[in-house]
């Protein structure tokens, strides 16, 4: 595998991306030989989407300015600004998302939009799509690119009965049959796969890294990372980390690597005295065996404590089950287990249980659950506890009635509160930027007078100022009014500068609860899932 | 065994239905094959080709095609023109679908980019559009012909010289000049046809220099001559001459036809040893050629039956009309075959793998449209010329409710049609409409409760079909939200 | 100018403009305009109600509810019950006043109606929350179905009172039942104020304006807001602890209840009673009013229905005269009417571009 040094078969170099102002990639620089398998790390944001959205030429890109730096490909300036141009070029990519169609044979799905014809009287008369498809030339491709992939089945089933983990062969093999495929990217290929079907996948990885083809290995498993990989770049908030030779390096370092930073006060609390009374035998929340199923974030069996008035962070990679936690307990997807608040148990069957014991929430997803897009800023904030509490009603002979004078008092109230910029409180909040929105979305939370608040990504999307004055307004909440807050994020650095313990979830389990005075070596570990092999709580 | 049956009951659900109402309503009836045989006939010949039509748009994913009526509209536009000039006979028949292509493929796109911009509401659409296209045709047909564009015919037109008669004979024009195409003619224009297309493939292989297998070439045209040479003899002559095809002959034919065409497959698998590579599929599966010998034989032996001999020396086929539809059945079934069916396949299953393999989602969709629209605006015509009456404002207004009806009731369903659904759907849809009425008399002492029934079974199974797909979708939902749940996290990567 | 275009929607400002159009040009045909007036606001009121209908329906989730005929036949059979019962002729009501028997046979009407449409609008509720984002395609179908079931029905009930069936013989029940010896009118008449020819159908219209009133105060209710917030966005409505597919429900039974009282306000302003057929496109004739009156498929309020039903009726109202002194013959009105109604309803649907948008 190991060539002369300079011979790389991609070279982007000084690689920086604004979007509308925001740099999302600041110099990053990636270089990759010919027949090895290349890492690529970091955290949620780093950079990494955009960086393959810049080497496959996506509209995306083309359509906000294009990008800084160059890209080479064998040698070779490469001017990629079509994903057509990238596919000419060799490079393939393996979705996470599989582009497979399920009632087509397998032979289909790997020629599909790539069919070999065969030319007949219609097809000279009316052009190449009359031509007849030579299905016979068709199986023998695609023979030859399962063969590569040492995948044993018949090319002409069916590609719905088969299980998940082929599927991801299939998608890998029509890569393969493309002409002249020099580098193939793999997007978090293992995170749909059972533990030997990912195995089965990274032998597969290494027999197509040694055919010569070099492969962008993008994943959040560092134990995947040690096992197969040859090299690895680490990307951190847009910034090139380093890169290096995995047989030079170990899992505590990529893992500091990729986290760490310095705690910066996001919050300043010397205003504040902390006079908060917290005590172990007083807990607001209390898990036990508690499940969600909710797709992608699933939480797989977590038994934890949250005590009153605490600040307490959760935190860990994406797809873990962080955020599975809160929209478990408010009833938005399946839950099991038991969930106390404040001692009592709820019923997780009932939809607004959760509410009717005081805990509210602020949705990670603002704009799908947070937010009635096209409605004021008064509905949108009097909604929740007008509906579950019977807040901002009136009688009317025998029916309860909206009254808006009440709702547009405490609107009013609450913009001035969370200082929402905004033309009044009529104003849609669809039309609000990303900040304004999270204060409303904060905003309809309060007026649930709530006694456990769960946020969810409060921080996500809104800009520098805003992310300061919610946090700020967070602690506040707790230390005068006794709020208990969970916050969940993936930016370990707000959790590390407002909570007083933090959570790390791995695999939709409790990997460690730390200090958020805890050093980056223990959140790498501990998000990298490999904490939990030592001791399970603290 | 039992749980295949069972699996086989299920799928075959509505068929299965259809055909006990079918039978049900042929008791209750009390009418005799006689009676129902050549009348369901004359109503493939006129509805099929329609029906056919409706394939394309399903497998490319735009479901049951309602905007179908801007077909027959099409249609109607062009005969009525043709019929001002006094145009008659197959010559006249022919001339109006010259002139009602150009106009259906103009509508066929119309109507695919307006489809392109409501996808996953085409069906809903294409029923509005229909409604909302009938508006305006009945607006042209009654105030612009002959109030603004002058129309010479005034025998056309309402005495007032404004709109177009509700009724227009075509008894004297186009009537039966498809189905009275005798056979001799088609094969001579078959022949000379083949010739036409020998000669321009050779042509065109010459310019492009591509290889020419001489012998291939030469022995497939004296196939032809051979064949052609052969209605020459005097009895085959005769039998040739007529343009209505005994269906107690077509049964034999087609009888005959199989058992020699396996029997031939037969030999040759036998003859020529495997010489394909690993995993091709078996050439010929001799349990299933052998079962289309028996099937043969069977249905040989029930024309002894005398009932339905006799209904079988009643019914005549038109044999250029069914011709026409067996060509469209093969059309439907070549075009699979190609770039363009494979691609429609794809938009169908999914556009977002269509997109990501390149394909042009939107223009495959028009496509598909067009080619929908044209063949429906030659259905209509099929049906006009076999009916011999044109019903101005009333042609086309249920065509595409009955022919979408149809093929559901053949087990078609919004993403998934074949040839042999329509053709079956047909057959029990139509024995349904000739029986249901009579059914209704002998029940409720009126016909006209069993016209309601009928015009209820084609609302209520396409009520049934649209609720099923819609069902699948929502269950279908559910796995897929585990990608969706992956996005925000993608958007906030990016 | 463009904002303002894109803010009404192109179709609407035409549709507008053709009705101030048609005023001026029947003004200049010095045509009876008190009597045109006076037809408008009646057809105003008459189809109001139905248009009413699509107000819960919208906001509850399930978008433009064609298959308002479900409602409708429940109100037919309520105005043909009370018929059969002949509640308008009893004696003792007639006594207080032959008006008032009129009335308490068309309320009658209508509370059978109604019980019968909440019955058939919750079944039909439970049938949508199965087929979520297929909601319009599915409403139209069935509602074409319920009619043509209804068709056989009609046949066969075995109601038997001389106004119902046909007077000789013939099986079933008439096309069209005269309202004339029960409740033809009875809105219409109630204090109706004539100046010259220009006709007032107070009751009517105060009839209209109630039940606009009432869905109003229901939409501000806490249910309402609930239901609203469930069709606007069902994820948020659940976090907020709301059963979403209660809120259709009730939305689609609330729809479906409006229609069966919009069918027998529109019967009593027209004097018949049209079974069979006469209902089918009745669900496209209400979905094009709202739509015309600013509705989209995700939104809709009572001011819409107001102002387009007004816009609506009133362009069927002066169109026909005004264009018969262009074009002196056909019947015009009919095919203006289908072209302006799937018009604006393919208009409506090329905007949401996805569709029923929850592809």
């Amino acid at each position: 595998m190991k060539s002369a040094n300079d011979t790389y078969v991609l070279k982007m170099d000084n690689i920086a991306k604004e979007y509308s102002g925001n740099r999302v990639l600041k110099g990053v620089d990636l270089h990759i030989r010919p027949g090895e398998i290349h890492a690529l790390m970091g955290e949620n944001g780093a950079g990494k989407s955009t960086l393959m959205n810049i080497l496959f030429g996506m509209p995306v890109i083309h359509n906000t300015g294009g990008f800084e730096g160059t890209i080479q490909i064998d040698g070779k300036e490469a001017n990629i600004d079509t994903p057509l141009k990238a596919m000419e070029l060799g490079i393939g990519m393996v979705h996470q998302e599989f582009m497979l169609i399920p009632g087509f044979t397998v032979t289909e799905n790997i020629k599909i939009g790539r069919e070999i014809s065969t030319p007949n009287l219609p097809s000279r008369l009316f052009g190449k799509s009359m031509e007849t498809l030579d299905y016979k030339a068709m199986r023998k491709d695609a023979r030859k690119a399962l063969k590569r992939i040492g995948l044993q089945i018949e090319d002409y089933v069916k590609v719905a009965g088969l299980p998940v983990g082929y599927m991801q062969f299939i998608e890998i093999a029509r890569e393969l049959d493309k002409t002249g495929i020099r580098i193939l990217v793999f997007d978090e290929p293992t995170a749909v796969l059972t533990e030997s079907e990912a195995d089965r996948l990274l032998a597969a990885m290494r027999a197509i890294a040694a055919q010569g083809i070099a492969i962008i290995f993008i994943t959040h498993r560092l134990d995947e990372v040690m096992a197969v990989a040859n090299s690895m770049t680490i990307l951190r908030d847009g910034e090139f980390v380093a890169r290096k030779e995995i047989k030079d390096t170990n899992v505590v370092e990529i893992a500091e690597l990729m986290i760490g930073r310095k705690v910066e006060k996001l919050v300043d609390e010397s205003g504040q005295p902390d006079d908060r009374q917290i005590r172990d035998d007083n807990i607001a929340v209390s898990l036990r065996d508690y499940h969600v199923d909710m797709p992608g974030e699933a939480v797989k069996g977590i038994d934890l404590d949250i005590r009153k008035g605490e600040i307490f962070g959760i935190g860990g990679l994406a797809g873990q089950g962080k955020l599975g936690i809160p929209n478990g307990i408010m009833g938005l997807y399946k839950a099991t287990g038991e969930v106390k608040i404040n001692g009592e148990t709820l019923d997780l069957e009932k939809l607004g249980d959760a509410l009717a014991h005081k805990a509210a929430f602020v949705s990670e997803d603002r704009r799908g659950v947070g937010l009635l897009l096209d409605e004021s800023i008064e509905q949108n904030i009097i909604f929740s506890a007008m509906y579950t509490k019977g807040k901002f009603l009136k009688k009317f002979a025998w029916v309860h009635l909206f009254d808006s004078a009440a709702a547009k008092a405490h609107a009013e109230e609450m913009v001035k509160t969370l200082d929402i910029r905004c033309t009044g409180i009529r104003q849609p909040v669809g039309r609000l930027s990303g900040g304004n929105q999270q204060k409303v979305c904060l905003a309809r939370a309060l007026t649930l007078e709530p006694d456990v608040l769960f946020v969810s990504e409060p921080t996500r999307g809104i800009d520098i100022g805003a992310k300061k004055l919610v946090l700020e307004y967070l602690a506040k909440l707790n230390r005068e009014q006794g709020v208990t807050v969970v916050i969940v994020s993936s930016e370990l650095v707000e959790l590390r500068s407002i909570s007083d313990r933090i959570a790390i979830i791995s695999d939709g389990k409790l990997s460690a609860i730390l200090d958020p005075d805890a050093s980056d070596a223990d959140f790498g570990l501990a998000m990298s899932g490999s904490a939990r092999k030592g001791g399970h709580e603290e | 065994m039992n749980k295949k049956a069972k699996e086989f009951l299920f799928e075959n659900k509505v068929v299965l239905l259809f055909a006990v109402l079918c039978v049900c309503a042929m008791i209750v009836s009390g009418q005799s094959l006689t009676f129902v045989i050549p009348e369901l006939f004359t109503r493939i010949a006129r509805n099929s080709f329609m029906v056919l039509s409706l394939i394309i748009p399903v497998i490319a994913g735009l479901g049951l095609n309602f905007g179908i009526v801007v077909g027959a509209m099409a249609a109607q536009i062009a005969l009525f023109a043709t019929t001002c000039l006094g145009l008659t006979g197959i010559s006249g028949f022919l001339i109006t679908v010259v002139l009602a292509t150009p106009i259906a493929t103009l509508f066929g796109y119309l109507v695919g980019s307006l489809f392109n911009h409501m996808k996953g509401s085409e069906m809903i659409g294409g029923l509005v559009l229909g409604y909302f296209a009938d508006g305006i045709y009945q607006f042209i047909f009654l105030f612009v012909l002959g109030g603004i564009i002058p129309i010479a015919r005034k025998d056309l037109m309402v005495p007032t010289g404004i709109g177009v008669k509700n009724t227009l004979d075509l008894v004297d024009t186009v009537k039966y000049s498809l189905d009275n195409v005798p056979m001799l003619t088609i094969l001579e224009v078959g022949f000379y046809g083949f010739a036409a297309v020998m000669v321009i493939s050779v042509i065109v292989k010459l310019v492009k220099k591509q290889a020419i297998d001489w012998k291939k070439t030469v022995l497939t045209f004296a196939a032809g001559v051979v064949i052609y040479a052969l209605s020459y003899i005097g009895p085959i002559e005769q039998f040739l001459a007529a343009d209505r095809l005994l269906l107690l002959s077509a049964v034999e034919i087609v009888c005959f036809g199989t058992v020699i065409w396996q029997v031939l497959r037969l030999i040759w698998a036998k003859l020529r040893p495997k010489k394909d590579e690993e995993g091709a599929e078996p050439a010929v599966d001799v349990r299933k050629a052998v079962g289309y010998i028996l099937a043969a034989a069977v249905a040989y032996a029930i024309t002894y039956i005398p009932a339905v001999y006799d209904a079988m020396m009643m019914a005549r086929l038109p044999v250029m009309t069914y011709l026409c539809i067996a060509a469209l059945c093969g059309f439907n079934s070549i075009l699979l075959r190609t770039r363009l069916g494979q691609n429609m396949r794809t938009v169908g299953q999914s556009r977002v793998v269509a997109n990501a393999a390149g394909i042009n989602v939107d223009k495959t969709r028009i496509i598909a449209m067009i080619l929908s629209t044209v063949l429906g605006s030659w259905g209509q015509l099929i049906y006009l010329q076999n009916l011999g009456t044109f019903q101005t404002y009333g042609a086309h207004q249920q065509v595409g409710q009955f022919a979408i009806a149809a093929l559901l009731v053949g087990g078609a369903s919004v993403r998934k049609a074949t040839n042999r659904q329509a053709i079956l759907g047909i057959i029990l849809f139509h024995t349904l409409f000739i029986l249901s009425p009579l059914a209704g008399k002998e029940l409720f002492g009126d016909a006209v409760i069993g016209e309601y029934f009928r015009v209820f079974v084609s609302y209520g199974i396409i009520a049934m079909a649209l609720a099923m797909h819609a069902w699948k979708k929502v269950a279908k939902v559910k796995p897929e939200a585990e990608h969706a749940g992956d996005k925000p996290e993608a958007k906030s990567a990016a | 100018m463009k904002g303002f275009v894109n803010k009404f929607g192109l179709p609407r400002i035409i549709i507008a403009g053709f009705f101030l159009v048609l005023i001026f040009a029947a003004a200049g045909f010095q045509m009876n305009m008190p009597q045109f007036f006076g037809d408008i606001l009646r057809r105003w009121g008459m189809y109001g109600i139905l248009s009413l209908a699509m107000v819960p329906a919208v906001q509850c989730g399930i978008g433009l509810n064609f298959g308002i005929s479900m409602g409708i036949v429940g109100g037919l059979l309520g105005g043909i019950i009370v018929i059969q019962l002949n509640i308008a002729q009893i004696p003792a009501l007639v006594a207080v006043h032959p008006m008032f028997a009129s009335w308490v046979a068309v309320m009658a009407a209508i509370l059978i109606g109604v019980v019968l449409a909440t019955g058939i609008g919750y079944l039909y509720g439970l049938l949508l929350n199965r087929v979520k984002g297929s909601e319009m395609t599915v409403t139209t179908y069935v509602g074409f179905s319920i009619i043509a079931f209804m068709n056989m029905v009609w046949m066969l009930l075995p109601f038997d009172n001389g106004e119902l069936i046909w007077p000789n013989a013939g099986k079933g029940m008439r096309n069209t039942i005269s309202l004339a010896s029960s409740y033809s009118e009875v809105m219409n008449n109630t204090l109706a104020v004539e100046i010259g020819s220009f006709v007032l159908p107070t009751g009517l219209l105060l009839f209209f304006f109630l039940m606009c009133f009432l869905v109003w105060l229901f939409m501000r209710s806490r249910t309402g807001m609930a239901m609203t917030a469930a069709g606007a966005n069902p994820m948020f409505a659940k976090a907020a602890g709301i059963n979403v597919n209660r809120m259709r429900l009730i939305g689609t039974t609330l729809s479906t209840v409006l229609a069966a009282v919009g069918i027998l306000v529109y019967a009593q302003g027209f004097g018949f009673l049209q079974l069979y057929n006469g209902p089918m496109m009745m669900g496209f004739t209400s979905v094009a009013a709202v739509l015309i009156g600013g509705a989209t498929p995700k939104r809709a309020v009572i001011i819409h229905v107001l102002i387009g039903t007004f816009l609506f009726q009133g362009i069927m109202t002066l169109g026909l005269p005004v264009v018969n002194q262009v074009i002196p013959e056909g019947n015009l009105s009919e095919v203006m009417r289908m072209i302006i109604s799937n018009g604006i309803i393919l208009y409506a649907l090329a905007q949401t571009k996805g569709g029923d948008g929850r592809e």
